[in-house]
């Protein structure tokens, strides 16, 4: 439907893409929409690609993202966002980390390549794509596990909820003693904007 | 209230509703969130992990007997395990309500087979519900509380991968108490015996006449009507699915599956010129629709395998000349892009079993776990995996086709040991065989999240009975072989694999170290790569860990030296076994140059 607005989550296991989406659909939820979130757990998690859809809106049906639908992809790897691409819209907007993880599939043989520069190719195909260093933030952060948290700061500028609301969600859905921190991260992030983008 | 709830805690949060007393399961994607958030969140329901469906089912009978409401969940494949009292309990009914989750995985997103269960809602004759979202996940689990015991029968609530893993808004109620029924001695009910298995057959059938009517009435079989000629027969996700494609469309909208509202899908089908049939997997509506006679066509423009999505609901209508464009994606997608499967975790004992398997060759029989992933490349080193337990049986029967001149080895985890595999143990030691059986006791049913099991020494409600020790039950099988091997000991278990090979009779070696993750994630002295030292060799990087990383530096042949990722490294060691430079060392005797 055309007034739900779609975030695709894509990251490797282990970097936080769950937690990231249930901050979203929190937010979604307490600022008074209909929201469905669609991930799977299992096998895939161990390392592999894990990827959570979020449709807010007036009434969701599909708990997935259509093909070519994605309002957001949020990236928490490179090769990651340039594998979900064309699951964007193409007046969507990618917020992607700098962060580089190569599988030992690739490492230990030649049968495959990991892109030389996954987020030049995105911006061949995607015309928004914010790249944020979001590694190197958490660095100065003092916590490398801040990566997904950095990222939903710059998404949330593309989302119709306030700063208390995201922040709120944010205490809700982080462990205490994170959550300073995290809201820090959040405000490094909501700090990073596409100019390109009028809105 | 309203809370976000994925519809496994829905499902949880209805059997609290419902006034359940006892829940049995083994865990099993993507049904296991069940049982957990049962045990996390409603404490007054005794939950139970059981070491496997069969017996999961079992003691929920026992319970409904017993005159208490019980929930038995599962994954779809589970449901075979536990045919055998399903199909049974089906003639007996039920004192207090009984409902069966059985969730599927279309797509096979962790499975190995996407077997469509609603056939076994028709198999046993019972009703089934099929929810489309986490609301209907919660009153359908009440409501089949009711039908339960209304229509003296076990019920199935079948849940997909999607249903069950996504999050959807949720409206909560308080709970009821359970109906306070006592177990009542009836033999004619309760005990199958054929004379009395032949009388509880006629009240199957009569029972089924009675759901019958029933299913015409209950609204969960409702008509959309939005005014079209166009109508469209479905449920479950496909129901989201149609929805989001074409919400004008009017809706036969199917949630109470077995039996089917065969009547009411005639005047459906009657008031419009063209109906179509959307549902993911088998044809099972359309192949009941049609027998009944009423015209319809679904599998001709859907498809039959894996998961459906809007994408394909709207390829769909597109072939049925229902709609005339579906919404082409803009962006192209990138080509040539490396896969990343899913790998074992850094410092996980598997490795080292699988490195020990691959180095000697032998054919290796697998099964249902974690350890199933020693089949992805590099490791590479899994020849078969079928079912839970199936590891033994598989090895048994091709060592004696084959003989022994070459090893057949069969790999286990702990928590599918004590499922299906202490049966497998039996035959080789009853029939002789020269199989050679690894259990990798990792002390957790790891794929899932890392549940409780017999071996353990804790259930889910948290008590402590302490732990079965896998080397007694083996030994009282009359094991005559049995050894224990660290696997992060790559000589040792190398020497320890082809002693037990050569000796005859079935032997077993169970694998001592813990999953780095449960309880506590183990996390050691981390190793570095010497980059000065390293030759780009690759040998570090056949052992697929993830903490293993090639560096930007190369060899003058053009070849990657090795870096280890330090914050995910556990220190097993087994990387430094392998590098034949011995340049991987512990970090603190690392100095740079």
């Amino acid at each position: 439907m055309d007034n739900t607005q779609n975030i695709l989550i894509v990251g490797v296991g282990g970097q936080g893409v769950l937690l990231a989406s249930e901050i979203i659909s929190a937010a979604a939820m307490n600022g008074g929409l209909d929201v469905k979130k669609s991930e799977v757990h299992g096998m895939s998690q161990r390392g592999g690609v894990v990827s959570s859809h979020v449709r807010i809106g007036p009434k969701v049906y599909s708990p997935v993202i259509e093909y070519g639908q994605a309002d957001i992809l949020m990236a928490f790897e490179q090769a990651e966002g340039l594998r979900a691409v064309d699951w964007m819209k193409a007046t969507g907007v990618a917020v992607i980390s700098t962060t580089k993880l190569v599988p030992a599939i690739v490492t230990s043989s030649k049968a495959f390549n990991y892109p030389d520069d996954p987020i030049a190719d995105m911006k061949k195909k995607a015309k928004h794509v914010i790249a944020v260093p979001a590694d190197k933030i958490a660095g100065e952060l003092g916590n490398p596990r801040l990566v997904n948290t950095i990222l939903l700061g710059v998404c949330s500028n593309y989302m119709p909820f306030s700063t208390e609301l995201w922040q709120q969600m944010i205490r809700e859905k982080v462990k205490e003693r994170f959550v300073d921190i995290n809201l820090k991260a959040f405000d490094r992030g909501r700090e990073v904007k596409l100019t390109a983008v009028g809105a | 209230m309203r809370e976000l709830m994925s519809g496994n805690e829905a499902v949880a949060r209805g059997a609290y509703e419902a006034g359940v007393k006892l829940a049995a399961a083994y865990p099993g994607t993507p049904s296991t969130e069940i049982l957990e958030t049962l045990s996390a969140r409603y404490r007054s329901i005794y939950s139970q992990w059981s070491p496997n469906e069969k017996v999961a089912f079992e003691v929920g009978i026992g319970a409904s007997i017993g005159g208490a409401r019980a929930l038995v969940t599962m994954k779809h494949v589970g449901v075979n395990v536990a045919a055998d009292p399903l199909m049974t309990f089906a003639y007996t009914g039920v004192n207090g309500g009984f409902v069966l989750v059985s969730a599927d995985d279309p797509e096979m997103h962790s499975s190995q087979n996407e077997q469509d269960n609603r056939y076994y809602a028709k198999f046993a004759q019972i009703p089934m519900l099929e929810p489309s979202d986490s609301q209907e996940s919660k009153d359908m689990v009440v409501t089949a509380f009711e039908m339960s015991e209304i229509f003296d029968t076990p019920v199935m609530l079948r849940m997909t991968t999607r249903i069950s893993h996504s999050k959807g808004i949720v409206a909560i109620n308080n709970p009821v108490a359970g109906p306070d029924r006592k177990f009542v001695k009836d033999p004619s009910k309760y005990v199958m015996i054929p004379s009395n298995a032949r009388n509880r057959h006629v009240v199957v059938a009569e029972r089924l006449e009675k759901l019958r009517h029933f299913t015409e009435e209950t609204p969960y079989n409702r008509i959309e009507d939005n005014g079209s000629r166009i109508g469209v027969i479905t449920g479950g996700v496909s129901y989201q699915y149609a929805k989001e494609v074409a919400p004008d469309f009017d809706y036969l909208k199917i949630g109470l599956s077995f039996p089917l509202p065969l009547k009411k899908i005639e005047q459906f089908v009657k008031s419009h010129d063209k109906v179509i049939v959307v549902e993911e997997l088998e044809p099972y509506y359309e192949e009941q629709i049609r027998a009944a006679g009423i015209m319809v066509e679904g599998k001709k423009y859907m498809g039959q395998l894996g998961e459906l999505s809007p994408k394909r609901v709207a390829e769909g209508f597109l072939r049925a000349g229902l709609i005339d464009e579906v919404h082409a994606a803009s962006i192209t997608p990138q080509e040539d892009m490396f896969p990343r499967p899913p790998v074992l975790c850094p410092g996980c004992p598997h490795r080292g079993a699988f490195t020990a398997l691959k180095k000697l060759k032998v054919t290796v029989t697998g099964d249902i776990g974690c350890y199933t992933l020693g089949v992805m490349k590099p490791l590479n080193a899994l020849d078969t995996c079928i079912c839970m337990g199936a590891s033994i049986g598989n090895a048994i029967g091709m060592e004696r086709v084959k003989g022994s001149d070459k090893g057949t080895v069969a790999v286990i985890g702990d928590s599918t040991f004590f499922h299906s595999g202490i049966t497998g143990i039996l035959d080789a030691v009853y029939n002789q065989s020269n199989v050679t059986t690894i259990i990798l006791d990792n002390r957790a049913t790891a794929m899932t999240g890392g549940q409780q099991h017999p071996g353990t020494g804790s259930t889910l409600m948290g008590e402590r009975p302490g732990r079965v020790e896998i080397d007694e039950v083996v030994k009282a099988l009359g094991v005559k072989n049995i050894r224990k091997l660290d696997a992060y000991q790559l000589e040792e278990a190398l020497d320890v694999i082809k002693e037990e090979m050569e000796k005859p009779g079935p032997s077993v070696i169970i694998t001592t170290r813990p999953c780095v993750l449960m309880p506590k994630r183990i996390m050691e002295e981390p190793y570095v790569v010497d980059l000065d030292a390293c030759t780009g060799c690759g040998a570090c990087f056949q052992i697929s860990c993830p903490a293993i990383a090639a560096s930007e530096r190369t060899n003058k042949h053009g070849h990657p030296l090795a870096v280890i990722d330090d914050t995910i490294c556990t220190g097993c060691t087994l990387c430094a076994q392998v590098c034949p430079e011995e340049c991987i060392i512990l970090k603190s005797q690392f100095v740079e140059a």
